[in-house]
């Protein structure tokens, strides 16, 4: 088995870093290029861009910044958000992005997900779902669906999904750690790897997550401090969660 | 002239490896043309896609064919994750695509472990983690490194392949990327 991995994730909009991204030794704290690349030596074994305002007219913003993210960044990312056809997960793939992640688009067409996988591999496709107490939701966890969480995740993976990313409503922004119930859950229910997201308070959270599932997803508890990831790397592999060792330099 | 062609099969994230290349002081050359593959002293088949759509693709343009050829010549060519599989004789992706056959054996499904098997792994004898991505893998007796009992590395003549991504594992990567090219 790979080792467990941790993912920071960017909330991207109009081109820029959103969300609570506080870090003194970056220029521009909002250029997602030079967070990524400070992340990618920071010691994330991943990255996910999450791009929360993607609207049709802002494609081209969101291409560019996937271009400059793969010229500079060393390890594999995904990028989600207003993927809604084939057209849309090329575009960003060939612009250097190794997976696209889809969420509500893969509800309202489930048949994108095999469209995906059969161009660029089930490794490329990253099925999303933010889950409520029963069902899941889609458009930013406003809209409940009549979909349950472990089914649909179940029905995602036969369609060619290569990885669920897992959030949980309730969970996720409170600090309080991930819900490793629901995580468990759908990880029995499917072949493939899962990555638990919401909830990371600490690296105990971080270590309990990683200990049921495949990679923990990880936000305002890095981009308060992105200086302390490393730390956070420590801590986890403290608790005895081991982590890929990681080469310095370049 | 390029340091190295990148082989353009339709599917594949090249600009990660062009640029990964470019980190470690190498030009490239994106193409599919038979006579810049022909040309080439340095040839890198990368991976990302089926191998179905990448073998009709290498076999229409005709660079399957200069594939062949430079490898008899003795050029030096990396393969990487599908790069490495189709080097192979077949794979039995997509039920069953026919290879280059530049290496002797097969792709085959994994069935240990969550499929794909997604995330980074300490390669033996090597030591350092690497970055994979991939649902099959090579069955060969020409493996030289492995983790966990699936091939991470083939070498075979001339032709050297990885099923991980040295482009997107991080420095250790660059630096066996580096070493790849700098060895002929």
């Amino acid at each position: 088995m790979p080792l467990p991995r941790l993912i920071p994730c960017l909330d991207v909009a109009h081109g820029r870093v959103v969300k609570g991204v506080s870090f003194a030794d970056l220029r521009d704290v909002g250029d997602p290029v030079e967070l990524a690349t400070y992340y990618g030596q920071g010691g994330a074994d991943e990255l996910v861009l999450l791009d929360i305002a993607a609207t049709p007219e802002e494609q081209s913003t969101m291409t560019a910044v996937v271009e400059r993210v793969a010229d500079v960044l060393a390890i594999p990312f995904t990028v989600g958000g207003g993927v809604r056809s084939i057209e849309d997960a090329s575009r960003i793939i060939e612009s250097g992005a190794d997976r696209v992640s889809l969420n509500s688009a893969a509800l309202a067409n489930p048949a994108l997900i095999t469209q995906i996988a059969d161009r660029y591999g089930s490794q490329a496709v990253v099925v999303a779902i933010d889950a409520g107490e029963r069902v899941v939701y889609t458009h930013g966890a406003r809209h409940a669906t009549e979909v349950e969480t472990v089914p649909w995740a179940k029905e995602a993976c036969e369609r060619g999904a290569g990885e669920i990313l897992l959030t949980s409503i309730a969970h996720d922004g409170h600090r309080r750690g991930f819900n490793l119930e629901l995580t468990a859950a759908v990880r029995a229910a499917v072949s493939v790897p899962v990555i638990a997201s919401g909830g990371a308070g600490c690296a105990k959270h971080v270590a309990d997550a990683l200990r049921v599932c495949d990679a923990a997803l990880v936000a305002s508890i890095v981009h308060e401090n992105p200086e302390g990831l490393k730390g956070l790397r420590r801590e986890v592999e403290e608790l005895g969660v081991a982590l890929r060792p990681i080469k310095e330099g370049r | 002239m390029s340091d190295v062609v990148v082989v353009d099969y339709g599917a594949g994230n090249t600009r990660s490896v062009r640029a990964a290349l470019s980190h470690v002081g190498r030009t490239s050359t994106l193409s599919s043309e038979p006579s810049t593959i022909r040309d080439a002293e340095r040839v890198i088949l990368p991976g990302v896609g089926s191998a179905k759509s990448a073998m009709a693709h290498l076999e229409a343009t005709g660079a399957a064919d200069a594939l062949r050829a430079r490898f008899a010549e003795g050029a030096s060519i990396l393969g990487i994750c599908l790069g490495l599989q189709l080097a192979l004789e077949s794979s039995q992706e997509d039920g069953g695509v026919t290879a280059l056959g530049l290496v002797e054996g097969d792709a085959v499904r994994l069935t240990e472990g969550r499929v794909p098997r997604l995330g980074w792994s300490v390669v033996r004898p090597w030591g350092d983690a690497f970055y994979f991505a991939h649902s099959y893998a090579a069955r060969t007796p020409r493996a030289v490194a492995s983790v966990g009992g699936v091939v991470a590395a083939v070498r075979s003549g001339s032709f050297f392949g990885v099923q991980f991504h040295p482009e997107k594992s991080g420095p250790a990567g660059l630096e066996f990327l580096d070493q790849c090219l700098s060895l002929v």
